[in-house]
């Protein structure tokens, strides 16, 4: 009798506090071995070794609306580069009584990447809306009616530069790269042909080299005295590039639609455009989203080699201010910044394109 | 019919506006005299030498930076792709950060960020830190002693072939031996062995030559020793971090297709958790790696062509200036585009290759 009472008793202990709660935690997670606990010990030390003075650098001895003399006798980080020149690194030339322009249709670009995010709202309308946000960020940044004083490209630069390069090129170079793909699987071996070469061209060559051809050969191209703006050739380039590789990946969702797919089409009758359209191409462009926005990353990362054909966006402006003697060597902390600006954008991006990962593999 | 006529007028246009500026065309100016200077070359290069020799100067230069390169990626990544999937909580959040910050910030920021800070921080030659002797780390590099040529050097590489030889046909006798009668031959340790053995057992043969061709401070510069320039190192340190990351993160996911069963099964058998990752998780999960670890390494390769921004004098760099100093365009622009199409066909050929082979190993 006194033994069952006793398991009974021990069926209602709670484990040994080792076992929960923080403690256990701490166990499990971080000395659940003797080799991980040294581990853990050594990247702690080593953690002790970097983080203050780190902190020490970027916070506690660091100026931040200072002049760069101030800065200069400081030991920690100066911000004051940033504070300084916020304007310029952001926008780049354009005239600072027009910055609002660039400013607003930033604003608008975000707010529809933002409303973009909800799966639910995806729809004709909100692609009409992109249409116009679009048109009206175009206008905003070129002006010349309705009161607004023109702004020559040749004067935009900073942020706006990167997101145009970036956001304008994926848009131009969906169309062209699904094309592409479409001109992969074609029975025709010239069409084939023709895509499969540019397609493994592209991809085999580094971007700088197609931003040196737009930069330095296609002016050659042109009759004499027709000159085309320098942000649309390094754009036609981004878009090139940027095809090739929307064309891999949109073939890679074009080889995932079951073969079922293309005989049930063509026994109702569809003709080629019309399978595509309908039936193919709604399927098998679901599918490649993610990859996509993994392009559209890149892409946006990619736009800063624009710097090597000197376009003012965020980077080079940031090397500009940087080539100012009164802020020469502050360029950690520039660089700190800018490196933020691309973090931010990419992070946000990329998990967006983990949660929608995760949406459409359930929704199958 | 269109096309061509397009083509025509394209290529009249480009013809006349070659005219105009005085640009000759053709590859005849790779017989002429560079007259420009290169900053650090494998082969031995003055201004007198031809546009040839200075293209194939940075096109080794690519090929060293590139290599370098994707074996340092290659190490790193796998490293911390391992260490994501560490039961120790605070190793694989530091592995998450890592890939996740580095994965996000544009490869030429990197490449900057580094550049400069060599450049600020570093001391100037006069004051190089000198954390023990023979290293020297300056904002003119890192200069380091290596052993003074020797004839014994030769004879330690013959050396170390010969071991080669050896542990090929070592390692046909174990897997022989194994499979008649199970006994397993401790071939690793003894490959090491050997590896390490042969060359030191040659060497002491030799006479043990210990001179060192040590850098010394002469002016402002230093002499002697091997010298890594700020421009490869930045190139070096930012192209691994950034491709790192990618590759830490195709190492996770081919480690993760490999399903839990595997592991409990060869745990089960009574294998050790090192013959575990190198005889069941490896292969399998190596499969899954190969074909995206390929195309990382291929982007390792192209990006370094970003050395022209912070000028080390890669193939793209010299064949710029080349196209400043002749004016012809799209000789040099053609001839960049060959020799990365070249590399990325040879390494996918060579890739395709090896993914075949260890496609081979499955049953």
């Amino acid at each position: 009798m006194a033994v069952i009472i006793n398991l009974e008793e021990n069926q209602n202990l709670k484990p040994p506090i080792s076992d929960i709660g923080v403690i256990g935690w701490i166990r499990a997670n971080l000395f659940n071995s003797w080799h991980n606990s040294i581990i853990t010990l050594t990247v702690i030390y080593l953690l002790l070794q970097v983080i203050p003075p780190f902190v020490n650098w970027a916070f506690i001895n660091s100026c931040w609306t200072t002049t760069s003399a101030e800065c200069h006798k400081s030991s920690g980080a100066c911000w004051s580069i940033i504070h300084a020149n916020y304007r310029f690194i952001i926008f780049g030339f354009y005239p600072p009584a027009e910055q609002w322009r660039p400013l607003i249709a930033m604003l608008i670009l975000f707010s529809l990447l933002i409303v973009s995010r909800n799966r639910n709202w995806w729809s004709k309308y909100l692609m009409f809306t992109w249409m116009a946000g679009i048109l009206i960020m175009g206008f905003l940044m070129r002006g010349g009616a309705f009161g607004l004083t023109s702004v020559d490209s040749a004067q935009w630069g900073g942020l706006p530069l990167t997101l145009i390069l970036s956001v304008f090129g994926l848009t131009a170079a969906y169309p062209l790269g699904v094309i592409l793909a479409l001109g992969r699987q074609s029975r025709l071996p010239v069409i084939k042909s023709l895509t499969v070469i540019y397609i493994e061209m592209i991809r085999g060559v580094p971007l700088i080299s197609m931003l040196f051809m737009s930069a330095i050969i296609f002016p050659l191209f042109l009759p004499e005295g027709v000159t085309i703006n320098k942000i649309l050739r390094a754009q036609v380039a981004i878009i090139m590039f940027t095809a090739a590789y929307v064309a891999e990946v949109v073939r890679g969702g074009l080889q995932a639609m079951p073969n079922g797919q293309y005989e049930a089409a063509d026994s109702l009758g569809l003709n080629y455009y019309q399978t595509m359209r309908l039936i193919i191409l709604p399927q098998a462009l679901k599918i490649v989203i993610p990859p996509t926005v993994s392009i559209l990353i890149s892409a946006f990362k990619d736009t800063s080699l624009v710097v090597i054909i000197a376009l003012y966006d965020v980077l080079k402006t940031t090397q500009s201010t940087l080539s100012n003697p009164k802020w020469m060597g502050f360029s950690t902390e520039a660089y700190l910044f800018v490196a933020m600006i691309y973090f931010i954008c990419c992070y946000f991006m990329s998990t967006w394109s983990r949660r929608l990962e995760k949406d459409l593999d359930t929704g199958r | 019919m269109a096309v061509l006529s397009v083509g025509y007028y394209l290529f009249s246009n480009t013809l006349a506006n070659l005219a105009r500026q005085n640009i000759a065309t053709g590859f005849g100016f790779l017989h002429k005299e560079a007259a420009f200077e290169i900053g650090e070359s494998l082969i031995s290069y003055s201004a007198a030498d031809s546009y040839t020799t200075a293209l194939l100067v940075g096109l080794l230069n690519t090929l060293k930076v590139s290599l370098i390169g994707i074996i340092i990626t290659v190490i790193l990544g796998t490293f911390v792709g391992i260490a994501r999937l560490s039961t120790n909580w605070l190793v694989a959040k530091l592995a998450a950060i890592y890939i996740e910050v580095l994965q996000d910030i544009p490869v030429l920021l990197q490449l900057f960020f580094w550049y400069a800070l060599f450049y600020q921080f570093f001391p100037s030659p006069r004051q190089a830190l000198h954390p023990f002797n023979g290293l020297f780390l300056s904002n003119r590099g890192l200069v380091f002693a290596v052993p003074q040529y020797h004839p014994a050097h030769a004879f330690m590489l013959a050396a170390l072939f010969v071991a080669g030889i050896v542990i090929f046909f070592l390692r046909r006798w174990a897997t022989k031996r194994q499979a008649e009668t199970g006994r397993i031959f401790p071939l690793f340790r003894t490959s090491l062995l050997l590896i390490i053995i042969l060359p030191l057992i040659t060497w002491a043969l030799a006479g043990a030559p210990t001179a060192m061709n040590s850098p010394t401070l002469r002016g402002f510069n230093f002499s002697g020793g091997l010298n890594v320039s700020p421009e490869f190192m930045a190139l070096l340190l930012g192209l691994v971090l950034y491709t790192s990351a990618f590759v830490a993160e195709i190492v996770r996911a081919g480690i993760q297709s490999v399903s839990q069963g595997q592991t409990e099964a060869a745990m089960s058998v009574g294998l050790k958790p090192g013959q575990i990752l190198n005889l069941v998780i490896l292969p399998q999960a190596l499969r899954v790696i190969i074909p995206p670890l390929t195309s990382q390494l291929l982007n390792l390769t192209k990006n370094s062509s970003l050395a022209v921004a912070i000028g080390f004098p890669d193939f793209v760099a010299v064949a710029n200036t080349t196209i400043n100093q002749t004016g012809q365009a799209i000789e040099g622009i053609a001839m960049i585009m060959a020799v990365y199409l070249i590399i990325s066909l040879t390494t996918s050929v060579f890739m395709n290759w090896y993914n075949n082979r260890s496609r081979l190993i499955e049953r």
